[in-house]
Parts: C-alpha cells; sequence; structure tokens
C-alpha cells in the first residue's frame, strides 16, 4: 500500500496538462503497489489551479500558499514540498521531470532521506520489487532502478504517460500551511519566451527547426506550425546560433516531446536530439542530405530544399484541405 | 575565494555501448570522455578566476581511481584549474545521493565559497547531484546556467527553463549547475598539460571519508536497450509527401 503525493505543474491559474501525466503515473504505481494518492498545488494564488484539480480521484487535493511561492525556488519549495509529505505520510514523492521537477525533487529527497529516479518512463518488476524504468546515455539504453528508501522520489517524463481524462468524484480541498523557510537565493526576473502557439509538451504536432535554417528559422517554421496548430521546436544548434530561443530545445538536454506528428526540418538527427523526439507517432523529416541519420528514425522523408519543400508543403496542405 | 569545481568521466556517448554481462552497467572496455558539463562547469570557474583574481580553483572527480585522476589531471588541471582530488568508487554502483555526500564531505574539508558542477551527467542522465549537494549543505542553489556574474557579494545567475530565463541571485557559499550555452569550453595548452603534471592530486577512499553510511539508496537491477525504430520511407516529392500524410498516415 502506497501513499503518492503528486506535485502539480501550474501556472497558479490552472495546473498544465503535465500533471495529468503524473496523475497517470501515480494511478499505474497504485495498480502494481495498491493504495491512493494526494495532489499538491504549491504557489501563490492558486485556489483556481487546485479547484480544476479535483476530479482525478485524488484522496485529497492539498493548496499551499505562501508569497515566497509566487516564483518557486528549489530550496523553499522543496522544504514546503517535505513538509507535505510527512505530513500525510507520503511514501513516494511525484513530480514531472519539469524544469522545476528536475531543480527541486533532488532537494525533497535529501529531506526524505529518500532515493530518488529521474525521468522515470514506465513501472516494471524487478525480481518481486517495483523498478522504475528510466532513459539512460541519451536514450540509447534503458535501466530498470530499484529505490531501497521507506520514502520514493521520482520525476516523471510526462511524454510517457497519458494526460488522463477526469474520472468524476470530488476530492477535497484541503489547505496546508507553508514555510519555505530562509533562503540566501532571490528571483531576479523572469524572461519569457512569448509564444500563442500551444506548449510544446503539449502539442499534437511539432514543427522543429535545426541549423540549416539560418536566419529563416522563423519564416520558415511558422507557418507550417500556425497551419497545424502546432508547436514550434529546435534543435540545439539552432539554439546556440540564436535562431530560436532556449526554450524551443528539443532532446537529451531540452524538452522530450512525443507528438502525433513531428516535423524534424533541416535537423541532422544527432543521437542528442533523437533522445527528445524519437517516441513521437509519425515523424516527417526534411533534409537536403539523403545521408543524414534522421532519415533512419523517420517514417517519410523527404530530400529536398527546406527553403523551398516546406513553403510549398504549406500551399500543397491548405489546397488538399479546401 | 575557492571554487570546487566537478570533473567526471563519462563513456563516450558516441562510442557503441554494451551492457555488462550482469547487466548493471556498461562494459568498462570503451573510449571516455570528460562529461561535457563539467567541461562547461570548469570553464566557468576558469573564467571567474581569471576575471577576479586570487580565486583558488579545485577539481573533484568521483570513480575508478586511476581513470579519475588521469581526467582530473588533463580535462581540469591541464586547462588551468590549481589542484585536484579524486575520490576512488565504483562508477558502476555509486548513485547520485552517494556522490552528493562525497561531494558533502569534500566541502566540509575545503570550505569553497562555489560549487560549480555539470548539470547532469551524459551516461546516467540523472540530472540530481549538484541539487542533492546543495540540500545536504543547507545552501542556495542555481541549477541550468547559462550565464554566471559575480556582482559584489551576490552571484546573479541566468537559468534556462521552461519558459525561458530565469534569473536569480545567490550570496555565498552555493551551488551552481552549468548548462552548455554557459560558455565555450577551452581546449588545454601544451604548456597547460605540462604543468599539470606537477600539480597536486589528493586522493581518498570512500572510507576516508567518515561518511556513515556509504551505501547507495538506488541501484541498476537491469539494463536493455530499446528496441529502435524503423526507417520509414522517401517520398518522391512534396506531393506524394502530402498524399502519404493525409491517406496514410492521417495526420492532416
Ligand atoms: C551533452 C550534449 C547534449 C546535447 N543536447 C542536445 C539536445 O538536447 N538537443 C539537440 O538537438 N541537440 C543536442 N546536442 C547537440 C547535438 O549533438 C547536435 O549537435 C545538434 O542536434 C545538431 O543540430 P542540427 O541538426 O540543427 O545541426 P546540424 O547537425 O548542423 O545539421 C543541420 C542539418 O541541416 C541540413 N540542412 C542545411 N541546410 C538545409 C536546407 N536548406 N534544407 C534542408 N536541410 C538543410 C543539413 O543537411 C544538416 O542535416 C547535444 C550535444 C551534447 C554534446
Amino acid at each position: 500500500m502506497s501513499k503518492i503525493l503528486v506535485i502539480a505543474d501550474h501556472d497558479n491559474v490552472a495546473a498544465k496538462k503535465i500533471t495529468l501525466n503524473t496523475i497517470d503515473f501515480a494511478k499505474q504505481l497504485i495498480a502494481k503497489k495498491g493504495g491512493s494518492f494526494d495532489i499538491a498545488v504549491i504557489g501563490n494564488g492558486c485556489g483556481s489551479a487546485a479547484a480544476g484539480l479535483t476530479g482525478y480521484g485524488a484522496g485529497a487535493v492539498h493548496v499551499v500558499e505562501h508569497a515566497d511561492l509566487a516564483h518557486p525556488l528549489a530550496q523553499g519549495f522543496a522544504k514546503v514540498v517535505a513538509d507535505l509529505a510527512k505530513s500525510i505520510g507520503a511514501d513516494v514523492v511525484a513530480m514531472s521531470a519539469s524544469s522545476l521537477g528536475k531543480d527541486a525533487m533532488p532537494r525533497v529527497a535529501v529531506r526524505l532521506q529518500a532515493g530518488m529516479a529521474s525521468d522515470v518512463i514506465g513501472i516494471v518488476d524487478a525480481g518481486g520489487a517495483v523498478a522504475f524504468r528510466r532513459p539512460m546515455w541519451a536514450g540509447n539504453l534503458v535501466g530498470d532502478v530499484v529505490i531501497d528508501t521507506a520514502v520514493q522520489v521520482v520525476t516523471v517524463r510526462s511524454s510517457a504517460f497519458d494526460a488522463i481524462a477526469a474520472s468524476g468524484g470530488a476530492s477535497p480541498v484541503q489547505s496546508f500551511a507553508a514555510d519555505p523557510g530562509a533562503s540566501r537565493a532571490k528571483f531576479v526576473r523572469f524572461e519569457g519566451t512569448q509564444s500563442s502557439r500551444p506548449d510544446l509538451t503539449e502539442a499534437a504536432v511539432v514543427v522543429a527547426g535545426g541549423r540549416g535554417l539560418k536566419d529563416r528559422f522563423g519564416p520558415i517554421t511558422e507557418p507550417l506550425a500556425d497551419l497545424l496548430g502546432g508547436a514550434i521546436g529546435a534543435s540545439r544548434a539552432a539554439v546556440d546560433d540564436g535562431f530560436a530561443p532556449n526554450d524551443y530545445q528539443i532532446g537529451q538536454t531540452g524538452k522530450v516531446v512525443a507528438p502525433q506528428l513531428y516535423f524534424a526540418i533541416a535537423i541532422s538527427g544527432a543521437v542528442q536530439h533523437l533522445a527528445g523526439m524519437k517516441n513521437s507517432k509519425t515523424i516527417v523529416a526534411i533534409n537536403k542530405n539523403a545521408d543524414e541519420p534522421i532519415f533512419k528514425v523517420a517514417d517519410y522523408g523527404l530530400v529536398a530544399d527546406a527553403f523551398t519543400a516546406v513553403p510549398e508543403l504549406v500551399s500543397k496542405i491548405k489546397a488538399v484541405r479546401s | 575565494m575557492k571554487i570546487l569545481v566537478s570533473a567526471k568521466r563519462v563513456s563516450d556517448p558516441n562510442a557503441k555501448l554494451a551492457i555488462s554481462g550482469d547487466g548493471k552497467w556498461v562494459e568498462g572496455d570503451v573510449e571516455y570522455v570528460m562529461n561535457y558539463f563539467c567541461e562547461n562547469a570548469i570553464e566557468c570557474a576558469l573564467a571567474l578566476a581569471e576575471e577576479h583574481g586570487d580565486v583558488e580553483t579545485v577539481a573533484l572527480g568521483v570513480g575508478e581511481s586511476d581513470e579519475t585522476g588521469r581526467f582530473v589531471r588533463q580535462g581540469a588541471l591541464a586547462r588551468g584549474i590549481d589542484r585536484g582530488i579524486v575520490v576512488s568508487a565504483d562508477e558502476a554502483i555509486i548513485d547520485s545521493d552517494l556522490i552528493a555526500r562525497v561531494y558533502q564531505k569534500i566541502v566540509e574539508k575545503e570550505s569553497p565559497d562555489l560549487v560549480l558542477i555539470g548539470k547532469q551527467s551524459v551516461d546516467g542522465d540523472s540530472n540530481q547531484v549538484g541539487q542533492l549537494l546543495a540540500e545536504y549543505l543547507d545552501w542556495p542553489q542555481a541549477t541550468f546556467a547559462s550565464k554566471v556574474e559575480i556582482k559584489g557579494d551576490q552571484i546573479e545567475v541566468t537559468r534556462e527553463v521552461d519558459g525561458g530565463l530565469e534569473v536569480v541571485a545567490l550570496s555565498m557559499p552555493c551551488v551552481i549547475t552549468a548548462d552548455l550555452r554557459l560558455n565555450e569550453p577551452r581546449f588545454a595548452s601544451l604548456a597547460g598539460i605540462m604543468k599539470a603534471k606537477k600539480k597536486p592530486l589528493d586522493e581518498y577512499e570512500l572510507d576516508d571519508l567518515d561518511l556513515g553510511d556509504a551505501a547507495p539508496k538506488v541501484r541498476i537491477a537491469k539494463m536493455t536497450t530499446p528496441s529502435g525504430r524503423k526507417a520509414g520511407v522517401l517520398v518522391k516529392d512534396v506531393d506524394d509527401l502530402v498524399a502519404k500524410l493525409r491517406g496514410e498516415a492521417r495526420v492532416i
């Protein structure tokens, strides 16, 4: 029997969809070990985000608010998570491998004397014990890891779990008094990437561009993304060269996505890039060099110059749709 | 000021990896390289030292002792780090938590003002050690740093996070984890390589460090190679692509 605490990702107003993938992880773990889960919504003025999570079968939704948690930093956030986990007797604490999850959850593990598994993609048996499956070596290998401590902390790779639908019911919303404690770290500012497009990790279509697009990265990727209601992603090289913001990076050290449809445009297909997209349902590669490794994972490969092929693709999709 | 910086060797991610006989790690007989993120951390330490003067830099490697020592010398001391420390440990067994506790013990001995660690190691890909260490020390942290500037008694760090960039200010002592866009790591010069041979390198066994319980909390039960994706087809032209995406894949 397990008591799982799911830490929600949210923007205070509403939960992010990746929270639902973490809930799916919790439900799968309960199916193996038995038990129940609670959800924590930690922030400032985040009551509406909590209210949106009452229909998923949690034992309780805990609202944890504090002025210092408006822009949560790892040290205070981790303390609050650990305090709540102790007070409800949680033996598993899970959050998505979002940047806050990666930043704060190891600190939670120390506070709970717990072992931690990062970026979990599955729950498997290992000789009678429950093991967490996770990618290693940029996903070239996977390891089934067993955590030997009584309390366990995980971050969950959202692309490997379903964004589950509400199951009905009404979990009680409870408030928990937060004390993030003192810290010598201060939030200074956030420089957000402006975009009206869907979140990369939530989009059904991702149009990703590489270094080959140069300073025409936007003019080539945007019309296709907008036509298909997709998000825009990038290779590390395109970000390094300043053609796309850091937040667009897909791969081992960027975001991991698994949309229905992924376009890799002028991307060579280095292992570190594949680590972030190779579980997409349908992959389309457009590259002028037929020998690139991206064609080894693409369902449909088009050997062509992106500067002419992509605009042509946009106009022909428009044509067949009308 | 004193900076402690990470220097970890990893099996070359571009090499063909084979899982060891017991299924719990990769076969040791491969090429190793310095973990890329540690190179960024080392570069950051050197740049801060050059900019501010009067900075002592110390590199720490945890792993198989001879090889780790070689990497600390060639990858860190030859680039300009002042001295090195190697803690001997079995890389197939030690987990992020135990590595962080080793760092904690070295921090207690060395009292650095700043610990700079690669944000993740490209073998295990756990992305935990810096954060674990910061909590063990009860220090503030800034992970995934793409810019580090000392401003008076504060360090201002730009972090790469979901949705954009976050700027935080820390007072020392603190932990910073390096991301790839932090800098362009320099190469070691010939003079640097010669000098490195004479730089001090202290070695410890885990037993020397008074760790209390030196058991890892997490162990690998089994490693496997994921089934790869099958290559699909090359389409003739854009018309063919549109037809397939619509007719066959039904995605547009
Ligand atoms: C530790 C580490 C972590 C990393 N993490 C990541 C990561 O998270 N994500 C990531 O993406 N990379 C990552 N990388 C970098 C990775 O190894 C590659 O360098 C990078 O993915 C290359 O990006 P690219 O394909 O855009 O550029 P390139 O490899 O330079 O490829 C450019 C491509 O564009 C094609 N091209 C050029 N012009 C045109 C045109 N007009 N039309 C069509 N095609 C054209 C070329 O044929 C080529 O295939 C990491 C590397 C390291 C060492």
